[in-house]
């Protein structure tokens, strides 16, 4: 199955810009279906971006996040070819990860 | 008073006489003229808003407001719209139970072509849209058809759109008097207002684009199904021109028709072929 | 004088109407214009949204036994459906006040 997870991340000097977009329904579980049934709330609770061992991003989010997010940070203190490692955890138990080069 | 009152009315209409007299397209029965339509329809929008460039108008509501145009500029290297365009390349691919594909039904084997849609099918008498031609090709293959207005129907034709990016809207009208009637009944449909609020898509489209509805900017009408399917951020999907057509209805308080009505592929052949020459800019992204 | 026959008229329209409250015969007269005339809009596609919402509210006022607000509300879609109707006869010529020429 493809990863849930897309990232570009590029390396300007001493500045990595990473930009990336998850795929997931992000429910709120505010929301009914056309049979009038709720449909139970299911998002990501903790996204995480590591870079040389070290977290450079950790977001802990709830319901407020929209369908299919998309990230966008800087960090400093990497360089071209380092290995950026991205995993996301939601309150259904569900999880992905995946690996980029930063180009 | 009463003379007073008198004189400003009858001076009122005399003006309205004598300006429906200057008028020069007043009179009903004018022949059908769809390139003069279009002229006049683009030299409206090229001269309210000098500083767009042509082409820009396909961007809707990023043409009318810089810093929306930023934002979505910055967006567009990870669109919202890119795993329904995966999932669109795929499905077209894909072959039926019959071993066909949607390649044996298009033109070119429907890569390059959405620039040609609507086109009016003198065979048939009536305008066709893409959503209706790919329906048409899943029956004919003994395939079920798909909702007209959202998932797979909007990944199919937002794959279609992305191989026609950069080509120049290209409808063509031919000479026959039930396509010019196709054509003169979308933009009496334009035009007309409808529903509760009394709109009609030129009082938000021609006389308001680039101002706010609440919090939303208008697009200008000149260019607007040329992003085609659109993701939009108030759907939190994808959705093709029924679905904008079926929206916009419900929002001004009127009951909408049925995603593929005659009416709605009319005023689809109307939008299209005004905004002939601009860019392909599909699958797009909107608030 | 003058300022009692306003006052005077106006108590007279007050009481007019409270004299008997609707019952389900009234509400049947009243569903069946406003449904005529929701159909005839229907017909002509020019169907409004608000139409269709407050014709069903007057069914179900009257099912449940509230025939004042069940007239009340046919009454309201009966004039909501009117004015589709009207709107939709008139734009057949005014849609070209609004055409780019």
């Amino acid at each position: 199955m493809a990863s849930s997870i897309r990232v570009r991340a590029t390396s300007n000097g001493d500045i990595t810009e990473v930009q990336a977009l998850i795929q997931h329904p992000m429910d709120t579980g505010l929301v009914k279906d056309s049979k009038g049934e709720v449909i139970p709330a299911h998002f990501i609770q903790q996204l995480k971006f590591e870079c040389n061992g070290k977290d450079v991003f950790v977001a802990d989010w709830g319901t407020a996040v929209s369908k299919d997010p998309y990230v966008k940070f800087s960090f400093k203190g990497a360089k071209k070819g380092d290995d950026l490692k991205i995993s996301w955890t939601d309150n259904k138990g569900g999880s992905d990860t995946t690996t980029a080069k930063i180009a | 008073m009463k003379a007073r009152s008198a004189l400003l009315l009858g001076s009122l209409s005399a003006t309205l006489v004598a300006f429906a007299l200057t008028s020069p397209r007043v009179i009903a029965a004018d022949k059908v003229d769809p390139v003069a339509d279009a002229k006049a329809f683009q030299n409206f929008y090229f001269q309210k808003f000098p500083d767009v460039k042509h082409e820009d108008f396909v961007n809707g509501p990023y043409s009318m407001n810089e810093d929306m145009k930023r934002q979505w500029q910055e967006k567009e290297e990870f669109p919202p719209y890119e795993f329904a365009l995966d999932a669109g390349k795929e499905m077209f691919a894909t072959p039926f139970k019959n071993g066909k594909t949607y390649a044996d039904c298009f033109p070119n084997g429907g890569i390059g072509i959405r620039q040609n849609y609507p086109y009016f099918d003198t065979k048939e008498g009536k305008v066709v849209t893409l959503e209706l031609a790919l329906n048409r090709c899943r029956e004919a293959n003994g395939e079920a058809p798909y909702s007209y207005v959202k998932d797979e129907m909007a990944s199919l034709t937002a794959y279609m759109a992305f191989t026609s990016r950069g080509k120049p809207m290209d409808i063509k009208i031919p000479d026959d008097p039930r396509a010019l009637a196709a054509f003169e009944n979308g933009k009496r449909y334009f035009y007309t207002r409808r529903g509760q609020m009394n709109f009609s898509c030129a009082s938000c489209h021609v006389q308001s684009p680039g101002e706010r509805i609440r919090a939303e900017i208008l697009a200008p009408a000149l260019g607007i199904l040329n992003a085609m399917p659109i993701y939009r951020s108030e759907w939190s999907g994808m959705g093709t021109t029924s679905r904008r057509f079926v929206t916009c209805n419900s929002q001004t308080r009127a009951v909408p028709l049925e995603p593929q009505a005659d009416e709605y592929r009319d005023v689809e052949y109307f939008l299209s072929y005004v905004a002939n020459g601009l860019p392909i800019s599909g699958p797009g992204a909107r608030p | 004088m003058k300022r009692s026959l306003p006052l005077a008229m106006l108590l007279a329209l007050s009481l007019a109407p409270a004299a008997r409250a609707a019952n389900e015969a009234d509400y049947k007269a009243a569903y069946a214009a406003a449904e005529a005339a929701s159909k005839e809009a229907a017909g002509m596609r020019n169907q409004w949204t608000v139409t269709v919402s407050t014709l069903a509210a007057a069914k179900k006022a009257a099912d449940g036994g509230d025939f004042d607000r069940a007239v009340a509300a046919a009454q309201e879609a009966e004039a909501l459906a009117k004015a589709s109707i009207f709107q939709a006869t008139s734009e057949k010529d005014a849609w070209k006040a609004m055409e780019i020429r």
